[in-house]
Order: structure tokens, then C-alpha cells, then sequence
């Protein structure tokens, strides 16, 4: 791990390279460590460590970015005369803001040394216990466990200093045999944190109540969503809508509809890197500090995430969220959190005379940005729910929804929220049902 | 750099692994995007590691460092064996990796026009002339162009006696025009979508896409379908451009036909596969019309190489025979538990994964009829091109995809466009529908095939050519 002095001693010959009007030195590295299971035992492990430098040089308001994982003095010094080059070589952008100014950035708490420290030996102990609870159940235990300990450095010629280490825990498992499965996953900044034993039953019930599953007809269903199937819509709204740069050029679902009511009044959506509750870190790949940026309050669409480029195209400050340089996708939230409701999550299917339970989607992808239509399966634990009460086992479906229509008809959000893992960071949703979801075809799994 | 290998396999023996191997790379790697007339970014890249896989205590373990130094190279080796020993506490069939392999051997692509001796101005030039072309149309609000290359040095080493180097040459590109009304949003791209025609060849693979000549003519296409018809909802003939065939061949028979995720080593992440193993010369995977391959010799194919990760030479391979399911691609060990040989087709996406069973060029093969005779063969149909869309279930049975653009078919004659244009349905049932495949044939390259945990990006290729299905549910979002 390259600690703030180590990184402060690479980036200053950097930052002070001649040639360039401002210069930024990113540092990101990474010790990272999974164990992978199939058919209840161990098939791959592997163990990574990689430490990356990339260099923004800016000359004028041109830019350019050359990047290495050879950290040698020779390197560097080539890595930096290589950006200042591409510099030279390129048009004017007059859009370009140049470098973010400093800004106090308070410590985040992301990291634990348990999880760096986590050794294969503990990681095969955990997928140990978790197969084993699966042959006591004639289930195949399938999935990973992940360690991972980070450091982010972010320095630029402007003043803006920003170290910080991270740390990430993971498992996921599917439980299966030829006739059901169950998934579940857990996430922390500390692997002490991994109730792996928790996540085999919770799969395991959705595996053993899987078996004999049957086929529903299409149509349109009321359906109670688990906290990874929401999870999974809200992380494929940050990517086509959340984010500055969509808005702006149009694509966003929340084109010309920022201020107004989007959702259900019940649903707030907002994002913070900050929240400790969350796989927390401090700043972006620009340093700039994560701001909680409410994206949805009470239904009304209120706002998108900016970095630096996007910020000055609407007059605005950075909410800390840029991706590393050169990103012509424009900023992401990646800590994304969804408010809580009232109902415990048991009782969530209790209105529903005919409907759907979905533990998760498989596979989802944007089929109109625009209008936040996207398409997947259903895997891993779908059931019918018949006079409130859930029952049979169903073949998976497969939905096409405009996801924010379906958010209109909200029924309930449980009162218990789950973190999950996505896109750069986890999100912090609870279960929800809808009035209506549209599935549009029929798995033979 | 044998000095360095020998010293990872010496380590890795001395450990107690009765297997291992070094893969020692190097990666250069440029990107350069334009938009909306300006550079968007020039980044320059270069990456270097090594991985080293071993079994020990017959199991796998595999560590992997960006310090390419000789303590670096012994704590790895030694981590590596101790990684594998813990895998060896849930393990209960040893490893298998069937006959010896003992390559020795290099390969590197052919290449008229390195990419990388190519003046950074000449690229700026062609994607600011293709940008000013989509600009040129009042009603594009975003252009985008964008070139890519990488160089990718790789030394494979064996304890088994394999010494392979080989140079990989990749260069694509393409441009995107985004068309935007009060209403609506339309994107068109060429020659394909996300960016990502690319191929194992130098830079007269970007020349030959001659992007600023489409640039006008794509830009014009997304603004017609800001008010083009939406794709109906109905059971019609498809017609799918070769780009659409590519993508339709990769999620509904490439990675089906992985071994590895036949035997459930991916059944967490991605799935697993309809096409088990008492499939296999037994099951009617599509219509006579359809030939699939697996060939990693043809030239220019992001699957194209000498020898995998594993020192098993390039091969050709059938996979599907006039609509007969008849192989798997496969790895020494999954290979093994067949009780055959590797066909070749471990790949790892970069020093720091372990190979993976990979796509190599999974081929449609050409059929005999012109494209323009199918339409002129078509009485009433939709022909559809280029991705915009896709999904399919954990066993690649069920699919959905949707296209940028579409026309519709009457009477022999292309006709009116379509947008918003979706088709849906399931994977044998599909290509069993398959009545026509045009002699027309062409490779296109996916360099975002993703797979494993942690995840992996795999570089793959298609050769496809148009084709024709029957009965086909067409417009499911509207």
C-alpha cells in the first residue's frame, strides 16, 4: 500500500514537470484477493496487486493523459513527458475548466485492516463453511468472496492533495441444484463484517423453495421487488440518467423534467460517497470532495451529478464525482441510496391477490436511454404471490419496463434497506412492490 | 526475460507446485477521442506485470504483480503455491490438465502500418474531418469519433517446457452521431456500435472504415429517425446486417458453447449453458444454413493469435455443422474431463487474470446468396442493423436485442425506416428459423466480451454475413 508520503514523494517531481501550464497525478492501487467457487468447491483464487499512475497534463486548454504501472523514476518522468506531448498535439478545447482549485475534504473512514490482512487461508475457511451448508442441502454452492484493500491519490499543480485508503469485502453465492437456485451477497469495509453463514441460508431458502417451478403467461404483474432487483434498476438509472453529461446532451430521462414529479412522492434517491453506512470514500479522481447531491426528493426529479467539465458547462461547482480523466462519459454516482419506507419487507406481497416476488434481475440492459426502458430476466428466486401470501415458484420472465412508470405505481417501500455492490461502489436500497411490472416473455430456466 | 521465468517456475517448483506458469506482458495502449468537433483526450498507456499460475495440492492458486523484480517474482511464485493449497481445503477432484504441452514458438500479427508510428496529428485529422462531416446535419447534437490501438507483448512460460513470445496488434474505431428534437433521441454509429469495430491489423484498418465518407450519411440516418415510424409489434421475417449477426452469434452460441461454463464454473456471474453435454452431436442447434466455426488462424480477427494462454496452438474448430451441434471450445483441464485435448481457446484479459476459456473468431459461415437477392426474395419483412441492445437468460436461451435503425421490407424492395426496433426470442428455435445466410462476409471485432470474477474483458471476433429468420417477434418496447 503506497501511503500519502509515498504518493506525495512520486506526484511533486511530476506536478513540477516543465512544459505543462497545470499538471494532475492520479495514483490508484490496488491489493486485491478472490476466491471463486463452483459446484461446492474452490476453482479459482487469485491474488492481484497492481499500482497505476496516470498524468493529466494541461497546456492552454488542451489535454492530455498518459498513464503507467511502472513506478520507477525513468518511467514517471517518461509517463509525464508522454501527456505534456499529447498536450501539445492537440486542437484547443476552449470547454476545458482547467484543474480543480483545492478544497477541504474531511477524512473518510473507508477503510479496515482486517480486510487488508485477510489471508487465503480465512477466505477458503469462509467458502468452506458456505459449501459445506450447501451439501447438507444437496445444493451446488457457487459464487466469491472478495478482499480488497485501495489507495486513491489525487494531486495536482493547483494544490489539491488528496490521499485516501479504501478497503472492500465481498461475498455472493448462488445456491442451485436442476431445479432451483438462490442468491444472496453481503458488503462491508470489513470482512469481520461477512455474514457469509447468513448469505448461504438466505440463498439456500430461495433455492429449496425454488423446486418445481412453473411458467406464467406474460402480461403485466404487481410485483414486490427484493433490494437486489432494485438495486440493479437504480444502478442502470446512474448510468444513462444521473450523471451531468447526459442531461446535457439530451439523453437523460430527466431531460427537460428536473423540478417536477418523475416518481411516486414516496421515493427519494439521492447519492453520497461520504456515507459511512455505505463503501465510503472522500473525494474524486479529480479530488474534488463528495457532495451529497439529492438526485430525487419526495418524487421530484431535483438534480444530476457534475465533475469539473460538466460544472463549468452549467455554471456550477463540482459535486465530486468525475471518473479518471479522459472520460468522455461524463460523471457517475456511485454511492447511490434510496430511502427507506414503513413496511417491514415480509409484508410487503400482503395487498397483492395475484402478483410476482423477484429476489433479483439477470442481465439487464438499456434498451431507450431516454425514456429509462430497459430490459432482463428475473434469476435466482421468482415466485408467485397468491392472495398475499408467497407461493409457487415461477420459470424466469423477462421484463421490458420504462422503469420510471413503473416507479409511479409504487405500492410500498420496506422499511429495511440492503447494501449492495455496483459500478464503482455499492447502493443502499429497500425492497419496493409496484402496482405493475411488464414482463414481455417467458425463460426456459 | 527467461532469466525472470525460469526464476517464477524455479520458485513456484520449489514451493511445492507440480505445475506452473508465467505469463510476463507488456501493454502499450492509445486512445484518442473527438467530440462535437474538439479533442475529447488523448490518453497513452502502458502496463507490464506478470501472473503466475500454479497447481499445488492438486488445486489452482494464482498471484499476480505490476514489480517486475526478482523479490517480487519469488513472493509471488511463493503466494501463488500457498493460494493454491488453500484452494486444495475445498477441492475433491485433483486437476487434470491431460497431455503435456511443449510449445516453443512466437507469433505476432501481421501488420501493414503500425499504428503507433502513426503521427497523432494524421488520426486528429481523420476524426475531425468524419466529426465535421456528422456536424454538417443541423439536428446532431452530439458527434463523436474515436481510434484505438494497443501492442501487447506476452511471454508464456511452462514448467512443462513451453516458451512462447508473442507481439498482438489491435486497432478499431468508429463514430457516433447523436440526433436530439423536442421529443426524441437517435443515435446512429458506423461501421458499429459502442465504438467497437475493431481487428488484429495496423492502422490501414482505420483508414479502410473510411469514416469521414460516412459521416454526412449517418448523421442524416439519426436525424431521420427522429421521425421515422416505430417498429411495429407483430410476428414478421428479420433481416439482420452482418454487425447484428456478429452479436447474435456471440451471445446465443459463443458463450454457450464455453466448457468451462457447461461444467458450472460461471453458474454465479454470467450462467451457465442449454448446450449440456448430451447435446453434443445429438442436438439441433439451428437450420441447415447454419455453419459455425471457431478459428483463431484467420487473419484479422480480434480471436486471431498463435498460440492461448495455456501454449495450445491457434485451431480451427466446427462448431455448429449445417445446424448440428458438434464441439465446445475448451481449456486443457475442461478439455480433460472429455477426455481430449485442448482446442486452444484459454485466454487471459492482461498479466494480472488468469486464462479463461474465451471466444476466439466464432464464425457464421457465408451462405451463397446476395444480399440484395434475399431482400428482392422477401415479400413483407424488416431488416435490421446495426446493435443498440441486448440481453439473454443465465443459459443463453432466451434473448432480447434491440438495433439502432431498421427498414421495412415490401415486396422485395427496402422501404420505409424504422425506429426503436426490438426482436425477442429463443436461441435454437431462432436459428432453427434461419432460411437464408448472404454470400457476403465480413469480420467484425467485440473488444468488451466480459466474463469471470473478477471480471474480465475479452477481445473476440465474429465473421458474419447477413441473414434472413422466419416468423420472428419484432417490437416488443415501444
Amino acid at each position: 500500500m503506497i501511503d500519502a508520503e509515498h504518493f506525495r514523494r512520486l506526484a511533486e517531481p511530476l506536478l513540477a514537470s516543465p512544459g505543462a501550464d497545470e499538471t494532475e497525478v492520479v495514483l490508484i492501487g490496488t491489493d486485491s484477493s478472490l476466491t471463486r467457487f463452483a459446484n461446492s468447491a474452490i476453482h479459482q483464487n487469485v491474488v492481484e496487486r497492481n499500482a497505476e499512475v496516470r498524468v493529466r497534463a494541461v497546456v492552454g486548454t488542451r489535454v492530455g493523459v498518459a498513464t503507467t504501472n511502472d513506478l520507477s523514476e525513468r518511467s514517471l518522468e517518461r509517463v509525464a513527458r508522454r501527456a505534456i506531448q499529447s498536450a501539445y498535439r492537440q486542437p484547443d478545447n476552449p470547454g476545458f475548466p482547467g484543474l480543480p482549485e483545492p478544497s477541504f475534504a474531511a477524512q473518510v473512514d473507508g477503510f479496515r485492516a482486517d480486510t487488508a490482512e485477510c489471508t487465503p487461508e480465512r477466505r477458503a475457511e469462509m467458502v468452506r463453511v458456505l459449501c459445506n451448508l450447501a451439501r447438507e442441502k444437496t445444493l451446488m454452492a457457487s459464487g466469491a468472496l472478495t478482499t480488497e484493500s485501495a489507495v486513491l491519490g489525487v494531486a495536482n499543480s493547483r494544490g489539491v492533495f488528496a490521499h485516501q485508503p479504501t478497503s472492500r469485502a465481498n461475498i455472493l453465492t448462488v445456491m442451485m441444484d436442476d431445479e432451483g437456485s438462490g442468491y444472496a451477497e453481503r458488503s462491508d469495509r470489513s470482512i469481520d463484517a461477512i455474514d457469509a453463514e447468513g448469505a448461504a441460508r438466505e440463498a439456500i431458502g430461495n433455492a429449496e423453495r425454488g423446486r418445481g417451478a412453473i411458467s406464467l403467461e406474460p402480461g403485466n404483474y404487481p410485483v414486490v421487488l427484493g433490494e437486489y432487483a432494485v438495486a440493479e434498476l437504480l444502478t442502470y438509472l446512474a448510468y444513462i440518467g444521473f450523471g451531468a453529461l447526459a442531461y446535457q446532451e439530451g439523453t437523460s430521462f430527466l431531460r427537460g423534467k428536473l423540478g417536477t414529479p418523475i416518481v411516486d412522492e414516496r421515493i427519494s434517491i439521492w447519492d453520497d460517497g461520504r456515507d459511512e453506512r455505505g463503501l465510503p470514500t472522500g473525494f474524486d479522481f479529480e479530488g474534488v470532495p463528495k457532495q451529497r447531491v439529492d438526485l430525487v426528493v419526495q418524487g421530484v426529479a431535483i438534480g444530476v451529478v457534475y465533475d469539473s467539465a460538466t460544472a463549468a458547462r452549467d455554471g456550477r461547482a463540482s459535486t465530486g464525482h468525475a471518473l479518471p480523466a479522459p472520460n468522455p462519459s461524463g460523471p457517475l454516482p456511485t454511492h447511490l441510496q434510496m430511502g427507506a419506507g414503513e413496511t417491514p419487507k415480509a409484508e410487503l406481497g400482503r395487498d397483492i391477490q395475484r402478483g410476482l416476488w423477484i429476489s433479483r434481475f439477470h442481465y439487464v440492459n438499456v434498451v431507450k436511454s431516454e425514456s429509462a426502458v430497459l430490459t432482463g430476466l428475473t434469476r435466482d428466486g421468482t415466485f408467485l404471490i397468491e392472495n398475499g401470501e408467497i407461493g409457487r415458484p415461477v420459470k424466469n420472465l423477462r421484463f421490458t419496463q420504462a422503469v420510471l412508470d413503473a416507479w409511479v405505481g409504487l405500492g410500498a417501500l420496506g422499511s429495511e434497506r440492503a447494501l449492495v455492490e455496483s459500478w464503482g461502489g455499492a447502493v443502499l436500497v429497500p425492497a419496493m412492490r409496484l402496482e405493475a411490472f411488464s414482463f414481455t416473455g417467458v425463460s426456459e430456466t | 526475460m527467461k532469466d525472470l521465468t525460469d526464476r517464477a517456475l524455479d520458485a513456484a517448483t520449489a514451493a511445492g507446485a507440480r505445475y506452473a506458469d508465467v505469463r510476463l506482458e507488456r501493454l502499450e495502449r492509445q486512445v484518442i477521442v473527438v467530440k462535437n468537433g474538439r479533442s475529447d483526450g488523448i490518453s497513452e498507456g502502458e502496463e507490464v506485470g506478470f501472473g503466475v499460475r500454479v497447481i499445488a495440492d492438486g488445486a489452482w492458486g494464482f498471484a499476480a504483480s505490476s514489480r517486475v523484480e526478482p523479490g517480487e517474482i519469488d513472493r509471488v511464485a511463493r503466494l501463488a503455491v500457498r493460494v493454491a493449497r488453500a484452494s486444495a481445503s475445498t477441492w475433491r477432484r485433483p486437476v487434470d490438465l491431460g497431455e503435456r504441452i511443449t510449445s516453443i514458438g512466437a507469433y505476432a500479427t501481421p501488420v501493414r502500418q503500425d499504428p503507433f508510428a502513426v503521427s497523432i496529428d494524421d488520426k486528429l485529422a481523420v476524426l475531425l474531418a468524419a466529426d465535421a462531416e456528422m456536424r454538417s446535419e443541423p439536428e446532431i447534437a452530439v458527434s463523436e469519433g474515436s481510434f484505438e490501438c494497443q501492442r501487447l507483448h506476452k511471454i508464456l512460460a511452462t514448467t512443462e517446457g513451453s516458451w512462447i513470445h508473442q507481439t498482438l496488434v489491435e486497432t478499431g474505431g468508429g463514430i457516433e452521431a447523436l440526433a436530439v428534437d423536442a421529443d426524441d433521441a437517435q443515435r446512429r454509429s458506423f461501421p458499429n456500435s459502442f465504438g467497437r469495430h475493431h481487428a488484429t491489423a495496423g492502422y490501414e484498418h482505420f483508414l479502410a472504415m473510411d469514416l469521414p465518407g460516412n459521416g454526412r450519411r449517418i448523421a442524416a440516418q439519426a436525424a431521420q429517425l427522429l421521425t421515422a415510424k416505430p417498429c411495429p409489434t407483430e410476428v414478421t421475417t428479420l433481416v439482420l446486417d452482418p454487425s447484428q449477426i456478429a452479436l447474435q452469434v456471440h451471445e446465443s452460441c459463443g458463450h454457450p458453447i464455453e466448457l468451462d461454463r457447461v461444467f458450472g464454473e460461471e453458474a454465479s456471474y454470467a450462467g451457465t449453458s442449454f448446450l449440456t453435454l448430451d447435446k453434443r452431436g445429438a442436438f439441433r442447434y439451428g437450420s441447415e444454413h447454419v455453419t459455425i466455426v471457431a478459428d483463431a488462424t484467420i487473419l484479422g480477427g480480434m480471436g486471431t493469435f498463435g498460440f492461448d494462454d495455456e501454449g495450445v496452438a491457434a485451431q480451427r474448430t466446427t462448431i455448429v455443422e449445417h445446424g448440428l451441434f458438434r464441439n465446445y471450445l475448451s481449456s486443457r483441464e475442461t478439455a480433460a474431463r472429455l477426455g481430449e485435448p485442448s482446442n486452444g481457446t484459454m485466454r487471459a484479459d492482461g498479466w494480472s487474470r488468469i486464462p479463461l476459456v474465451r471466444m476466439t473468431n466464432v464464425n457464421l459461415e457465408p451462405g451463397d446468396v446476395s444480399f440484395d437477392d434475399l431482400i428482392a426474395d422477401t415479400d413483407r419483412g424488416i431488416y435490421a442493423q446495426t446493435n443498440k441492445s441486448w440481453s439473454i437468460d443465465d443459459r443463453r436461451l432466451n434473448f432480447q436485442f434491440g438495433t439502432e435503425i431498421g427498414w421495412e421490407i415490401r415486396n422485395g424492395k427496402l422501404g420505409g425506416m424504422l425506429k426503436n426496433l426490438t426482436y425477442t426470442g429463443s436461441t435454437p428455435r431462432f436459428w432453427g428459423s434461419c432460411d437464408a445466410v448472404c454470400r457476403e462476409w465480413s469480420m467484425w471485432g467485440t473488444p468488451n466480451c466480459g466474463k469471470g470474477q473478477p471480471s474480465q474483458t475479452a477481445h473476440v471476433g465474429h465473421g458474419a454475413s447477413a441473414g434472413r429468420f422466419r416468423e420472428v417477434q419484432v417490437g416488443v418496447a415501444r
